[in-house]
């Protein structure tokens, strides 16, 4: 499956998913500018993390008018997958494609360790290889990933089941002390209601080879890949 | 020439020239300089730009071997790491504006070294930072430390580069000083290293990055009422980041690099347009005019002065090929950064600044550059310390408690509250990440990993700066071989107070010869550095301080190893000495640890206090020599499976490290069995260097010890790793048993404590 990954000015994550799908996953993947309107044929958008307009303004707030958002929300709207990871879940907020907002950190500074993330709906084209209930170890790195949304909002985003990942404890239990961030409801990583839009705070380009900790990443990854050899 | 005001006593002192250095000036133009060229010749004959007090000294470093392809002189050194990969590398100290302003003044400290290192054409892959600061249970130094954390996260966050290691140091002396040592390490194939090098007479000189605004114009020059009819407020004394223009810069040049378009680069930092200018010309023999009319500007109505010696960040001079300039500007535009050309490179010499078609400033490169001041300055001992205590009977004291005391300093606590505000994962290269005695970064697509760290020891350097000095240099490779790697080079920066005092120049003498001797033992030529002198407040000078810098190679990267117990049944093994020779040292450390009180130890820093009441411990540069290479020749063979290195705190604090948890993996104990000739406390917790635990299988101790015999290297097996506890014996009683859990909680929150974060 070929994979598109974007590039704002200010991205720095774009390298590593590119890695994790080229020398991981072994996949064909792109790089698009954001000045480009061209998807270039990618069966897959994954809007990576870092800095897009060194977060000036608001995170991922000038982002979402680079001309190669129109082209995403079309995709999207076709059904096509896309991943945003950390400051791509930001732009996929400030852009309407998925619901709420991030504050900053509870801690009120930046926040880089690993964390344990359980899967919360493995029905969807990024968790499928997933059981519900797995417990994965990612990485974080943010200083926004304080995840809030209105009551009513935030009921109907459980009610739909488009809570895909929590912060939980090693073990899997979603406790207070295991949200590293003060996100509503430990809430790490959410998806529109078709599902095909994620967004996620961890990592999972970080968590793709033994070697960096952790491998749970990669089966987000392949999940990807599954959900359209199927179809 | 633009009008000229009265050069007087008063206009050299606010520049910080001499009068001796003011005749030279004289001497070279053959008439009197104006205001623009008095300014240029201060920042480039100042301390900072010139090492006029450091340099005659810094000669005796040795700086060739093998593997340098650059030394000292350059923007960065230069190693060759096999393969066709090279790294750069370089330290350099923010120390005086992290002061002022400790955000901005960090911020730009990491600005300043990535620019050093993308200028040479490396993409920066790793950074450092060594930390000074006075006691945190003062808020004063709290807040300095904080803004100083937090500048370091803004700025190299933003930029991408992951952050892997370096270290944090709390002492009286630098309350008013604090040091903020900012290293930066930069990935390149080898035949595509830039140079700060204008050649090529006729070649465009390009000004590229953010706009020059009155930032930075060092402060106390343009004071006097005299010079300013314009009368415009300056600006603060500091510098501000921008971390994402300069990701966007480095995007752009090594963009820009790979046309072939660009002949030479060179960052602006210290002293600006400048000290890149006149260094490019320098360098390469050749003259460099420019017409600053062109130069983008932040504000209105600068002066030629202002311009001149504007330290606004992010911003880089390239030199390129004659009728190539497109390419480099279409590449710019892209990132939407300014490039603009200025000026271009001449034959003679020269560096004529115009303003529009104007001339305002002619002089020659040379003398600017290599042609500065250098003085050597008056050295003497200062009177001798006090003599050591006389030795105490024997020991005895809750050494347990003792243990729970030093785990609970600032100074041997859990670093994880300042690394985990730094993203040190970023680029998805870091296999070792802070907390391991070094930090470890793979090379992608080879069998490669650099691994790296920073270490210095002001308190011994205080003691002896020779010794200190050759202790910092032993233990950063220690560090480096204990993960597994071979130390290729070192960088380093001296910290010290005013060479102007002999007993100063004599510290800094010292601790060059220390550094020379240690790097010469262990073959790790310095490829470059920094110099940060007058750390003084109100006539106090800081210790002094080397910070090395050091680098080595893994490879294959299967001989990478953690300072952490691995498997329960592991034997756990000391290489080198049990205890040191007799010395003052030894006898000093008997007679106070017999003093040391755990039990009123509750809130007090009883680690930091006590060692301070230590004189250096003795290095034997040969047997350090010979236990590291015990060490490297055990994991090569496979026999060592993990080793950490016994320093700071002694073997009992190194022991607890190895069983603290990591994400993933759970605490493991350690059952140690000491022999019943040593003094247990100084077994225990001096502070004697050459020594390594190691962890190997039952089985494989025969062959460890083979190769230590071969060595001449003491091997002593202390016991088995087993769970949870952590117990020390000798034949037929218990020295101290603790849960290695409730150890690692006091370790780990105590500076989390200090900070008291909601998370």
């Amino acid at each position: 499956m070929k994979f598109g990954v974007l590039m704002f000015p200010g991205s720095n994550c774009e390298h590593d998913a590119y890695h994790a799908i080229r020398k991981v996953l072994r996949q064909p993947a792109e790089f698009i500018w954001h000045q480009s309107t061209d998807l270039k044929d990618c069966q897959a958008i994954i809007v990576p993390g870092g800095f897009s307009y060194g977060d000036y303004l608001r995170t991922g707030a000038i982002a979402r008018f680079s001309p190669v958002m129109g082209a995403v929300r079309r995709f999207a709207d076709r059904g096509g997958l896309v991943l945003g990871i950390c400051n791509g879940f930001q732009i996929l907020l400030e852009s309407g494609l998925l619901p709420g907002a991030m504050l900053r950190n509870r801690g009120l500074k930046y926040v880089c360790r690993q964390v344990s993330i359980r899967v919360e709906n493995a029905r969807t084209p990024f968790t499928g290889l997933a059981g519900e209930g797995d417990v994965w170890n990612i990485p974080i790195g943010h200083m926004e990933g304080n995840y809030t949304l209105d009551t009513d909002a935030f009921q109907r985003l459980e009610r739909n089941r488009q809570v895909v990942f929590r912060y939980c404890t090693p073990h899997g239990e979603i406790t207070a002390d295991s949200n590293p961030n003060g996100s509503a409801a430990n809430v790490a990583g959410i998806c529109n209601p078709r599902g095909n839009v994620l967004g996620m705070i961890p990592h999972p380009e970080r968590a793709s080879e033994p070697l960096l900790g952790s491998e749970d990443g990669v089966r987000l990854f392949q999940s990807m890949i599954q959900s359209r050899s199927q179809v | 020439m633009q009008a000229n005001p009265a050069i007087t006593a008063e206009v050299l002192e606010q520049h910080n020239l001499t009068h001796a250095e003011y005749d030279r000036i004289l001497s070279i133009l053959g008439r009197s300089p104006n205001l623009t060229e008095l300014g240029i010749f201060s920042v480039m004959w100042s301390e900072h730009c010139s090492y006029k007090s450091s340099k005659l000294h810094l000669k005796r470093l040795p700086t060739q071997g093998p593997q340098v392809l650059q030394g000292p002189g350059e923007n960065a050194g230069i190693v060759d790491i096999g393969d066709g990969y090279a790294v750069a590398f370089k330290i350099e100290s923010h120390n005086h504006p992290s002061f002022v302003e400790p955000y901005q003044g960090a911020a730009t400290g990491v600005g300043g070294i990535l620019r050093d290192i993308f200028t040479m054409g490396a993409r920066p892959i790793a950074a450092m930072n060594s930390l000074r600061f006075g006691p945190p249970d003062q808020p004063r130094n709290r807040r300095i430390m904080e803004g100083v954390v937090a500048g370091i996260a803004g700025y190299g966050n933003c930029f991408g580069v992951p952050t892997v290691g370096g270290e944090v140091v709390f002492e009286e002396c630098y309350s008013q000083n604090p040091l903020v040592n900012a290293f930066a390490l930069g990935l390149f194939r080898k035949d595509r290293i830039f140079y700060g090098k204008a050649v090529g007479i006729g070649n465009p000189v390009i000004y590229v990055g953010a706009k020059t605004g009155r930032d930075g114009i060092h402060g106390a020059t343009m004071a006097s009422a005299e010079f300013d009819e314009a009368s415009e407020s300056k600006r603060p004394n500091v510098q501000v980041g921008d971390p994402f223009l300069e990701k966007l810069l480095l995007e752009a040049c090594l963009e820009a690099m790979k046309t072939g378009a660009v002949v030479g680069i060179q960052d602006m930092g210290a002293a600006g347009l400048t000290c890149s200018t006149c260094e490019m010309g320098g360098r390469a023999d050749t003259g460099i005019e420019i017409d600053l009319a062109r130069v983008p500007q932040r504000e209105k109505g600068m002066t030629p002065y202002e311009i001149m010696l504007s330290e606004s960040q992010e911003r880089m001079l390239l030199v390129a090929a004659k009728g190539r300039e497109e390419e480099i500007f279409r590449i710019f535009r892209k990132w939407e950064i300014d490039a603009v050309a200025i000026g271009e490179v001449t034959g003679d010499g020269m560096l004529r600044i115009l303003d529009r078609g104007r001339e305002v400033a002619e002089i020659p490169n040379r003398a600017l550059t290599d042609e500065a001041p250098l003085y050597r300055r008056p050295v003497a001992a200062p009177a001798r310390v006090p003599p050591s205590p006389t030795p105490a009977g024997a020991l005895s004291n809750d050494w347990g408690k003792l243990l729970e005391c030093f785990l609970a300093s600032p100074n041997l606590s859990s670093r994880e509250w300042v690394y985990r505000q730094y993203d040190h994962m970023v680029r998805t290269n870091t296999v070792q990440v802070p907390g391991a005695d070094a930090a470890v970064v793979r090379v992608k697509n080879s069998r490669k990993a650099l691994a790296m760290c920073l270490d210095g020891n002001g308190r011994y350097c205080r003691q002896d700066p020779r010794v200190g000095a050759q202790l910092a240099v032993a233990e950063s490779c220690r560090n480096l071989v204990c993960a597994g790697a071979r130390p290729l080079a070192a960088t380093n920066c001296l910290n010290m107070g005013n060479p102007e005092k002999p007993e100063i120049m004599w510290q800094m003498t010292q601790v060059v010869e220390g550094m020379a001797e240690a790097c010469r033992a262990l073959g790790t030529p310095v490829t470059g550095g920094n110099v940060s002198l007058y750390n003084e407040t109100l006539g106090e000078g800081i210790d002094p301080t080397p910070v090395i810098g050091m680098v080595g190679l893994i490879e294959p990267l299967s001989r990478l190893r953690g300072s952490w117990f691995v498997r329960e049944g592991h034997r756990v093994v000391l290489l080198g000495p049990l205890v040191g020779q007799p010395t003052g040292y030894s006898s000093a450390v008997r007679h106070h640890l017999a003093r040391l009180q755990p039990s009123r130890g509750n809130g007090t820093d009883l680690y930091t206090g006590w060692v301070g009441r230590l004189p250096c411990p003795p290095l034997d540069l040969d047997l350090e020599v010979r236990v590291q290479r015990t060490c490297r020749e055990g994991i090569e063979r496979d026999l060592i499976l993990s080793a950490h290195d016994c320093s700071d705190g002694g073997l009992a604090v190194a022991l607890a490290e190895m069983g603290f948890s990591r994400f993933g993996a759970g605490t493991l104990g350690a059952d140690i069995l000491l022999p019943p000739t040593e003094e247990v406390g100084e077994v225990l917790f001096a502070e004697y260097p050459s020594r390594i635990l190691v962890t190997v299988e039952e089985e494989n101790l025969v062959a460890l010890e083979k190769i230590a015999a071969l060595q001449g290297v003491p091997v002593t097996p202390l016991g088995r790793v087993v769970p949870e506890v952590l117990s020390v014996r000798r034949p037929g009683s218990v020295v101290l048993e603790r849960s290695v859990v409730s150890l690692e909680e006091i370790w780990r929150n105590c500076l989390g404590g200090l900070f008291a974060d909601p998370l």
